[in-house]
């Protein structure tokens, strides 16, 4: 990346696997599991997560001089929530269906301990740039985990993508059905999100050794 | 009073915070690694829901929805300033949980010692805003019932923060696969404790979903009856070799 210094790069690559906001510092987590039994919610969900951190970061470092820390988490509060509603209203406009889907967890993103997370650890002490990629990388790394699961579970769960199927149509046995593959029920409920992420997690630390927490 | 029953059980076990919803996880995964600690944040939990629902339930009533404003005026009628509950339902709980520290504090500091640390991390527990935000969803009819709503979605909250805490003590001792000790162990165990939760969904006769009940209850009536020829026919053995001791 020429655009960027190689630290300013590494501010974006790193939440998208070391530093992973959902699977190394647990936040987030709340709404991440609910949404992903359809690929379409997840992407969704990560782009108005990448729009709302982003933002809410930028603001956040450009009144961190203003702000007294007293009041700090009532006054980021407010900023995420107006965020949200902009979020909220364009979701509803352009696309209600969906917006049904995700009913009260746009709203969630207010208390996504993601956003308020990024605001005290980063944009609270850095300038507005730093703190935009920061905020892109770890909403990046949210959606990457998101879309993941997203993936598996309606994959495995209903054998769709985007509600297109692609692995046959299950109920005149053609495709893969024709083999006597059938959709497996129990990604489509809510538990077996936290098993798909938990299963994530066990791959990632495997992986890179030194992720492994002290028991 | 048998709504109120109703609602009770529902919000506990049915749809418990935690397993059916995923809401609050942060905290539950932070804070559920000794089981004392889990019983203080899970008791200030209970606490918060308690307030602030039936406060937002009045918010909601009163300034929000769709032609709440008509108490005004009949020319405040056409008002809908719904998308605004967002903000106003963050800015209740924050305030409030403010206040419950500041007055805590005061009134009893024993309390506050045991909540005090809890209390500001509560304010972004996204339990406490699902709560309201699915009290509005839902339409809640009635203060009394939201105020049942937020004490019983929080009593469901603390027994799961309870639990993990007391197994997360316990599998301590067990030989966790490395990479899956803390947080991946975690996840899975919730994971298995949500698929048990599931299991209540049969206990109301509810009406979600109606067409699924009705084949569980045909299946479940004829393996019934299966059962109940099975131990008619092992009586009836019983009682023949009787006869044949005999």
């Amino acid at each position: 990346m020429a655009l960027l210094s190689k630290k300013d790069a590494n501010l974006i690559l790193d939440p998208l696997a070391d530093n992973n906001p959902i699977t190394i510092q647990v936040l987030g987590i709340c709404s991440a599991l609910a949404i992903t039994a359809e690929l379409k919610a997840s992407v969704v969900m990560a782009l108005s997560v990448l729009f709302v951190l982003g933002v809410g970061n930028v603001v956040i470092s450009l009144l961190r001089n203003v702000i007294p820390s007293k009041i700090r988490i009532i006054v980021q509060l407010i900023v995420v929530a107006t965020l949200v509603i902009v979020v909220d209203q364009v979701l509803k406009a352009f696309a209600y269906e969906l917006s049904k889907t995700l009913a009260v967890f746009v709203g969630l993103i207010i208390t996504n301990c993601i956003i308020m997370g990024r605001f005290e650890a980063f944009a609270l002490g850095n300038g507005p740039w730093k703190s935009f990629l920061d905020g892109i990388g770890n909403a990046l790394g949210y959606g990457v985990i998101l879309i993941i699961v997203g993936f598996f579970r309606e994959l495995l769960g209903s054998g769709t993508l985007f509600g297109i199927p692609v692995l046959g149509d299950p109920i005149r046995k053609t495709g893969l059905y024709a083999t006597g593959y059938e959709n497996n029920g129990f990604m489509i409920i809510p538990p077996a999100a936290l098993i798909v992420v938990g299963i994530i997690i066990w791959v990632q630390r495997s992986r890179n050794k030194a992720l492994i927490e002290e028991a | 009073m048998l709504e109120h029953l109703e609602l009770f059980f529902k919000s506990i076990f049915i749809d418990n915070m935690v397993f059916a919803v995923f809401l609050g996880m942060c905290s539950y995964l932070a804070v559920s690694k000794k089981v004392s600690t889990a019983v203080g944040l899970g008791a200030a939990v209970i606490f918060v829901l308690a307030v602030t629902v039936p406060l937002n339930w009045l918010l909601d009533q009163y300034l929000l929805r769709d032609g709440a404003l008509v108490w005004l005026g009949p020319e405040y009628a056409d008002y809908n300033l719904s998308f605004l509950s967002f903000i106003l339902f963050i800015a209740t709980i924050a305030t409030m949980v403010q206040l419950v520290e500041i007055v805590v504090e005061k009134f009893s500091p024993a309390l506050y010692n045991s909540l005090g640390i809890f209390l500001p991390l509560i304010a972004v527990n996204c339990a406490i805003l699902g709560g309201s935000l699915f009290m509005q969803a839902r339409e809640i009819p009635s203060l009394g019932l939201a105020f049942n709503y937020g004490v019983s979605s929080g009593i469901g909250w603390f027994l799961a923060i309870l639990a993990i805490a007391a197994i997360r003590e316990k599998i301590r001792y067990s030989n966790v696969p490395a990479p899956l000790r803390g947080l991946g162990i975690t996840f899975i165990i919730t994971g298995l404790m949500g698929i048990g939760f599931q299991s209540f969904g049969g206990m109301l006769t509810g009406d979600n979903e109606p067409p699924e009940e009705g084949e569980n209850t045909t299946v479940e009536s004829i393996e019934e009856k299966q059962i109940n020829k099975e131990i008619e026919a092992e009586e009836k053995a019983v009682s023949y070799n009787d006869v044949v001791n005999k």
